[in-house]
């Protein structure tokens, strides 16, 4: 009963997408597959933006994973000072959408930058953006991907039992011999899995690229998909399943590597062990949080300074005076401007309802895949994962041809609603109230639902009594974090959106298509001043969590 | 309350059996320990009894009525038996009275008389008075009564308990086995009680059902088991028993039979029907006497002080590669290296087959 009900909503949320999508290369929507493969594959276009994503995803790649590692080392490993403190901050960029990161840095750098103007720096005014260009593309992805490689190597280094350092210490290694003969192997399958999903990160970012890139002309897959269906409609939509099969396919290869590796890693032998003693720095200490402390400011502060300072001028380009800086632009778009307040709305509705969907589902489900381990719960798990770790595009154009046409059968049209967004909310990031519920359910003895067993409890008695009060928190977390990163969503939203279903990330991105770059800040200001409120407000109820299902939480 | 009947079952984990041919009658009412060493499959029996797991071959009924067979599984929650679990299993969202009345809330009670049967229980294990309390605020002991508790309210015709003092302490430990014995008179309840304490075992059962590797070796009384064990693991398990390589020279008459052990002829117990053979030899304290003459050579390798008196260990002279331990009261001494003499009065031999 329960495991038909879980199966039904995960074929529905997981395994439906993505059969539809491979179903149009053998039924196409218009003419024949093969005609539509050739003219796909023949395009110079196509071959251009696949070079540029390749190019993009790994030097971006590299990037984000010298930063990530060489924090998390320093983090995890010395005794530098404030490490909550930093991780918290560190691990903002990773939760705030990639256009506002994109927008906060071009207002950093740009001719008409507030900021640079300030201080007197700003380049002659008509010079390019230094930041439009593959080097920016780049450097971003570096910025917003470096964090989540800091978190997957963090935890490796936890793991990391303390008898193999002191081990090595006693045997008259020095801290530099043992970091690169001890440490640095045996977080290697880490640092390998962190490098494959950074990877996949950075080839399905859609903000990056669309918001540095196509001022530039210069397309990678994702914006190339878009820019297509922005000029062309459902028309194009086979020729587009077929580039994001491609990207799907180059995805792929960091998954595939990534779970070949993993698997060969034991996840069950937890060791009890306490993490190593940090090594001391010595007089070095305050130079390092020095370090760490600019690369905050320089990741962190400064963007989110030239956001708002940008959001808070009435004309770019003229000079900066701090008396001039004004809330006016607020003032206009939660007022004047009807898209902006109603975006608001529906970002708060959907990630609310996705999130709250993705509890209901994540609790059963979870059972299942943690407690009653058959041949199925790998599937499962599998087929769940697959709309995340996939780039968004994918699902989007998935759901765009599971619903151009009405339901069979219903007959409801949700293609140009907003309920085509929520199903792709919910299919995307179920698995982000899945993960950690999996973790909680590993940390609950077993015994706990047994005891209710034997006095008789059913099945849904026992979820309903026990279960969900003792992995709610867990998977109340993984609602948080579903819900922080629905709010600015664009990738999804930018193909999927009509008039009147606007999102949050759907409105930044058309002010500053429309060169409304202030507008496009003051409503960033405002998405990133909720997601910091709400990281905050988790970190109260932190304390009743497992470890380790709060991202920001050291 | 009712019976359990165990009928030739068989549990297979792939290729791995960790249940072999298990069969076992326990009347209605009765106290039974299950005992063995880590790994013989205790935890896997209990667990098909409350059917946790299924099992692969055989039947197991209980109260009369077939719960596990072949195509047939009852689900634990239809079961009504009880489980008092090693960590205990108190959910710690929920408080102690709310912990004891949980069966009867699933069960439909209304409320009133479910608020007095959680309280007569309550009184029952002591604990009337802590029914607000939350778990995590309850000592060892405290928990383990409430568990008990939690298990009795709901009126099961069998209680199983899954080693529930391995995690107190000594003292804790005999005053709960105490506990235990008196809840067990009280009630009457037919208890399937696993270990892996033998002296638990001993001082709680009616009878004990000792396994190895999976299956059953012996179920009988405790003073069965003692002075009767089935083969060289039970007399080892039971009380260290020594057991020794023999010669069984003549017929069984009465119940006794002449035996060679090392060299000397001692008239000992044996099971019916014992003639001429080779035979393995169970050896308790009370069967042994140090002499000063005669008697078995044993060299002594170690002497260690347990309190009131030394544990000696050694090996016979005549054979070195085997071992020989026993106590010796105070005053008596001896130290490594110096030979004792034990003159052996008695003993019992081992079923044939089982050296
Ligand atoms: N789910 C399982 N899959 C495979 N093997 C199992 C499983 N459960 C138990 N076993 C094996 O069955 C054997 C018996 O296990 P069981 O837990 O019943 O032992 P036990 O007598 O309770 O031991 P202990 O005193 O250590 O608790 C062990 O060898 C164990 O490895
Ligand atoms: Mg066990």
């Amino acid at each position: 009963m329960l495991i038909l009900m879980v199966a039904a909503v995960v074929l529905l949320l997981s395994v439906l997408p993505m059969a539809r999508l491979m179903w149009e290369l053998v039924a196409p929507q218009s003419g024949t597959a093969a005609q539509s493969l050739t003219k796909a594959l023949s395009a110079g276009s196509t071959w251009t933006a696949t070079w540029n994503s390749l190019q993009t995803g790994v030097a971006g790649t590299v990037l984000a994973m010298v930063l990530g590692t060489t924090t998390a080392l320093i983090v995890s490993l010395t005794d530098v000072r404030g490490r909550g403190v930093f991780v918290f901050l560190y691990v903002i960029p990773l939760l705030i959408a990639p256009q506002v990161t994109a927008l906060a840095w071009l207002q950093l750098f740009g001719p008409a930058s507030p900021f640079l103007k300030l201080i007197g720096m700003a380049p002659p005014l008509g010079s390019r953006n230094p930041l439009y260009s593959p080097g920016g593309i780049i450097l971003l992805l570096g910025v917003q991907y470096g964090p989540m490689a800091f978190l997957m190597v963090r935890a490796a280094l936890r793991r990391l039992p303390r008898e193999l350092v002191e081990a090595a210490l006693s045997g008259g290694a020095s801290r530099f011999t043992v970091l690169r003969t001890i440490i640095l192997p045996l977080i290697t399958p880490a640092l390998i899995g962190a490098a494959a999903l950074v990877f996949v990160s950075c080839v399905g970012n859609f903000g990056i690229p669309a918001f540095l890139g196509i001022p530039a002309n210069y397309l990678v897959l994702p914006t190339l998909i878009y820019q297509k269906l922005a000029g062309a409609g459902p028309a194009v939509l086979t020729e587009v399943t077929i580039l994001s099969i491609v990207i799907s396919l180059i995805a792929m290869a960091g998954i595939v590597a990534q779970d070949f590796l993993s698997r060969r890693r034991d996840y069950r032998i937890t060791t009890t062990s306490l993490p190593p003693e940090p090594f001391g720095l010595g007089r070095w200490r305050i130079l390092v949080e020095a370090g760490l402390a600019a690369l905050i400011l320089a990741v962190l502060v400064l963007p989110l300074t030239g956001l708002t300072l940008t959001s808070m001028i009435t004309a770019i380009g003229r000079k900066v005076v701090l008396s001039e800086l004004t809330l006016a632009n607020y003032g206009f778009i939660l007022t004047e401007h009807a898209a902006t307040p109603r975006a608001f709305v529906n970002s708060f509705g959907l990630s609310l309802a996705a999130a709250l969907v993705a509890v209901m589902i994540a609790v059963p489900l979870g059972y299942m895949i943690a407690w009653q381990r058959n041949r199925w719960t790998r599937a499962l798990n599998l087929s769940i994962e697959l709309p995340y770790a996939l780039p968004g595009v994918v699902l989007a154009i998935a759901s765009l041809l599971l619903f151009l046409k009405p339901i069979p059968v219903l007959g409801i049209q949700i293609y140009n609603t907003i309920w085509i967004i929520l199903f792709a909310y919910c299919a995307r990031f179920l698995v982000l109230a899945l993960r950690p519920t999996i973790v909680g359910y590993q940390q609950i003895d077993r015994a706990l639902e047994e005891a209710a067993q034997v006095a008789g409890a059913g099945l849904m008695t026992r979820l309903r009594t026990i279960i969900f009060p003792l992995v709610a928190p867990a998977t109340l977390a993984g609602g948080c974090l579903i819900f922080l990163t629905a709010l600015s969503e664009l990738t999804v939203s930018a193909l999927l959106w009509s008039s009147g279903s606007e999102t949050i990330g759907v409105v930044i991105f058309s002010f500053e298509q429309g060169g409304d770059s202030a507008f496009a800040s003051a409503v960033s200001v405002m998405t990133v001043i909720a997601t910091v409120a709400l990281m905050l407000a988790t970190n109260l109820f932190a304390r009743r969590l497992p470890n380790g299902v709060l991202p920001w939480r050291d | 309350m009712a019976g359990l009947k165990i009928d030739g079952v068989t549990r297979r984990f792939g290729e791995f059996e960790a249940l072999k041919q298990v069969t076992l009658e326990i009347g209605n009412g009765e106290f039974v320990a299950v005992l063995g060493p880590s790994g013989c499959g205790k935890t896997t029996l209990l667990r098909a009894i409350a059917g946790f797991e299924k099992i692969s071959e055989g039947s197991i009924t209980v109260g009369g009525a077939e719960v596990s067979g072949p195509g047939r599984h009852v689900p634990p929650e239809a079961r009504n038996v009880g489980i008092v679990f090693q960590n205990y299993a108190l959910w710690p969202h929920m408080s102690v009275a709310e912990n004891v009345g949980y069966a009867l809330k699933v069960a439909k009670v209304p409320r009133a008389e479910r608020g007095r049967r959680v309280q007569e229980a309550l009184d029952l294990v002591d604990l009337g008075a802590m029914g607000e309390r939350r778990p995590a605020n309850l000592s060892g002991g405290q928990r383990q009564r409430v568990a008990l508790a939690r298990c009795l309210v709901a009126t099961p015709s069998l209680v199983l308990f899954d080693e529930p003092l391995a995690n107190l302490d000594v003292h804790l430990r005999a005053a709960m086995e105490a506990e235990f014995a008196d809840f067990h008179k009280r009630t009457g309840t037919t208890i399937v009680y696993i270990t892996h304490d033998q002296a638990e075992a001993v001082a709680l059962a009616d009878r004990i059902a000792v396994m190895d590797h999976g299956r059953l070796i012996q179920f009988a009384t405790p003073q069965e088991l003692y002075a009767r064990p089935a083969n060289a693991m039970v007399a080892h398990f039971i009380a260290n028993g020594i057991v020794l390589p023999a010669t069984v020279l003549g017929e069984e008459q009465a119940g006794k039979v002449l035996v060679d052990v090392l060299g000397e002829q001692v008239v000992m117990d044996c099971p019916p029907g014992t003639g001429p053979r080779p035979a393995g030899v169970c050896l308790r304290p009370a069967d042994l006497r140090l002499a000063d003459s005669g008697g078995i050579g044993v060299a002594v390798k170690r002497a260690v002080y347990r309190g009131g008196g030394f544990r000696i260990e050694g090996h016979p002279v005549l054979r070195p590669d085997l071992e020989i331990g026993f106590d010796l009261p105070d005053p008596a001494r001896l130290a490594a290296g110096e030979v004792a003499r034990l003159a052996i009065t008695g003993g019992w031999v081992l079923p044939a087959g089982q050296e």
